[in-house]
């Protein structure tokens, strides 16, 4: 009897939880994932009028145009430069800032003082900076270089390299300031007892303990390498610069066309893409998991 | 020997750190300390950027665009024009209240509870579902587009607030973000007050949402300072000028009041710097648990 009644407590208590998704689980439905199905749908179909069947034709189409081609390898080449890069320089900065410093909460915010500032005014200053007379120009001016016109030359993607780290790098030193005050004192202690120097306590035991960290950080610097398009779009418009021709440009400007198939097929793609590296982050999630918890 | 040694080592870092941070301080102070300018000051600092000059003005612009840190003249006149001389601005700036205040509070209640559900009790199902969140969260704005398009029109709620607020309550970032969290509070906690005769509600709001208080408030910072930027879903969602928030009209200033923008920057800016004065300690022991993807 006493038993049965705790069955029924766990089962009103699963109950409880399922309840307490659905309002959410409800909105992302119908906000997106039904439409998502949609979009799916119109990604195998030759028209929003006809809807013929045509399975893969869109997306052969898709591979085959020369916009979606530039795009997909810019953002990619973006990404893959610059949330590695954002993971190292924000956990330098926050090594750097566990050091004894003076001041290190005013440092701290400091760093965090991008977060404050509107993007469309940041922009501005963007402008100014790398405009073709712009100050970083003239520096290189007066030093004797020659100027380069970045907006229009194959650097355009290291002001949007800039961009993102100058963004997104106080935040994640936070993270992984947080991280690095929650590893054990003792074993760290205990290792340099034991002689181990600075570099192989970093490299060795404090890196084990950051990876779950690490791997958090590079979710969020992914999410924010595609939110820095926004940056980008001010900064740029519609139809900007070879280099700097993103893939949200093309969604952009395939959208403004109502070319649905073609953005529907791209939308798809990039999904794909992203499943497969959250499932990759996943098992190697597993993986280090393990290791730190044995 | 060694003191010295060490002395160098942190003046060195000190420095280092100083250099940084003055780059990142830059453009928050460039944009304080311009808005003190005359609005003819920084056109013929800027004016040479945007070419649509008119011929009067145009002696004054030289060719280079110069970083001005320092005012020639401080004046509050573009202040004034801002906040006084036209409601437009004043109009806009609640414009954007009106969309981002009730999108951070009815999403972070919504992430409350899924959050919540999702941290208990994990099922094959739920694990798919949260797999799917993350994987919504990781899209651009340009993949939700069409499908927040398709949804709105269907809905009627085209060229509405709620065109833009239903689909940012129901955004999984939070949800992602809390459930991490919860995931880290004991399950002893929960055990203990369930001894002690406490009820699902009374396990979530007495023992949970007060252990994860740092979160919330750095997540609610976070969701905020996005939609406080917003200017996509506006541009697409809502035909009328009148309705956008005051960042899509920054974003659209350089095409006519240069002069105005950086006071109208200054002026947006001030939510979020009072919200980083009341809640910057909680950004930084908020998420002081998460870590991986699953929890």
């Amino acid at each position: 009897m006493a038993k049965r009644r705790k069955l029924c407590g766990r089962n009103r208590e699963r109950l409880f939880s399922n309840l307490c998704i659905a309002p959410s689980l409800a909105g992302v439905l119908i906000f997106f994932l039904i439409p998502f199905g949609i979009v799916i749908y119109y990604s195998v179909v030759n028209n929003p009028v006809m809807h013929e069947f045509v399975f893969l034709d869109n997306f052969k189409a898709l591979f085959q145009n020369a916009a979606f081609i530039t795009a997909a390898k810019n953002t990619a080449t973006f990404s893959a430069v610059s949330v590695p890069l954002a993971l190292v320089l924000s956990l330098g900065l926050a090594v750097l800032l566990e050091a004894n410093i003076p001041g290190k909460s005013i440092f701290r915010t400091f760093f965090l003082s991008p977060l404050m500032v509107p993007t469309a005014s940041v922009v501005l200053v963007w402008q100014v900076l790398f405009h073709n007379h712009g100050t970083l120009n003239q520096i290189i001016e007066t030093f004797g270089g020659d100027p380069v016109d970045w907006m229009k030359s194959s650097y355009g993607q290291i002001i949007i390299v800039c961009m993102f780290l100058w963004k997104n790098l106080g935040y994640n030193m936070i993270l992984f300031m947080s991280a690095l005050c929650a590893i054990p004192r003792d074993i760290i202690e205990v290792a340099a007892l034991e002689g181990a120097g600075k570099c192989y306590q970093f490299f060795h035991i404090k890196l084990r303990y950051l990876s779950p960290t690490i791997l958090f950080v590079f979710i969020l610097s992914l999410i924010n390498s595609f939110k820095i398009f926004r940056e980008v779009y001010l900064l740029t418009g519609d139809y900007p610069y070879d280099k700097m021709y993103m893939l949200q440009h093309f969604m952009n400007n395939t959208f403004n066309s109502l070319d649905y198939q073609k953005l529907s097929a791209a939308a798809v793609v990039f999904a794909l893409i992203m499943v497969v590296i959250i499932a990759v982050l996943m098992i190697a999630e597993n993986k280090f998991g393990e290791d730190v918890e044995s | 020997m060694k003191d010295n040694k060490k002395k160098v080592f942190t003046i060195m870092i000190t420095s280092f750190a100083c250099i940084a941070a003055v780059l990142f301080l830059m453009p928050t102070v460039l944009t304080i300390a311009n808005s003190f300018m005359t609005s003819s000051e920084i056109s013929a600092n800027y004016g040479a950027m945007y070419g649509n000059m008119t011929e009067d003005t145009k002696t004054f612009i030289s060719e280079d665009v110069n970083l001005k840190f320092i005012p020639d003249k401080v004046s509050a006149s573009q202040y004034a024009s801002v906040l006084f001389k036209s409601p437009e601005y004043l109009f806009k700036f609640w414009n954007s209240v009106a969309l981002t205040v009730p999108i951070t509070m009815f999403q972070l209640l919504t992430a409350i509870f899924a959050s919540y559900g999702f941290s208990r009790y994990q099922g094959k199902i739920k694990s798919i579902i949260f797999f799917s969140y993350i994987i919504l969260m990781l899209m651009p704005y340009q993949v939700t587009l069409v499908p927040n398009f398709l949804v709105a029109e269907k809905f009627g709620i085209l060229d509405t607030r709620w065109a833009i607020i239903l689909p940012g309550i129901f955004s999984p970032f939070s949800v992602f973000l809390l459930t991490k969290v919860m995931k880290r509070i004991p399950v002893s906690y929960i055990e203990a007050a369930k001894l002690d005769g406490a009820n699902e509600f009374q396990i979530l709001f007495r023992i949970c949402l007060p252990l994860c208080k740092g979160a919330l408030v750095s997540i609610a910072m976070l969701v905020f300072i996005d939609y406080w930027n917003m200017v996509e879903q506006p541009l697409v969602l809502m035909k009328e000028a009148d309705m956008h928030p005051l960042s899509v009209f920054l974003s659209q200033i350089n095409t006519g009041d240069v002069g105005l923008a950086f006071a109208v920057g200054t002026v947006y800016m001030v939510p979020t710097v009072l919200m980083f004065l009341y809640g910057e300690d909680y950004l930084v022991e908020g998420i002081t648990y998460s870590g991986g993807i699953k929890g």
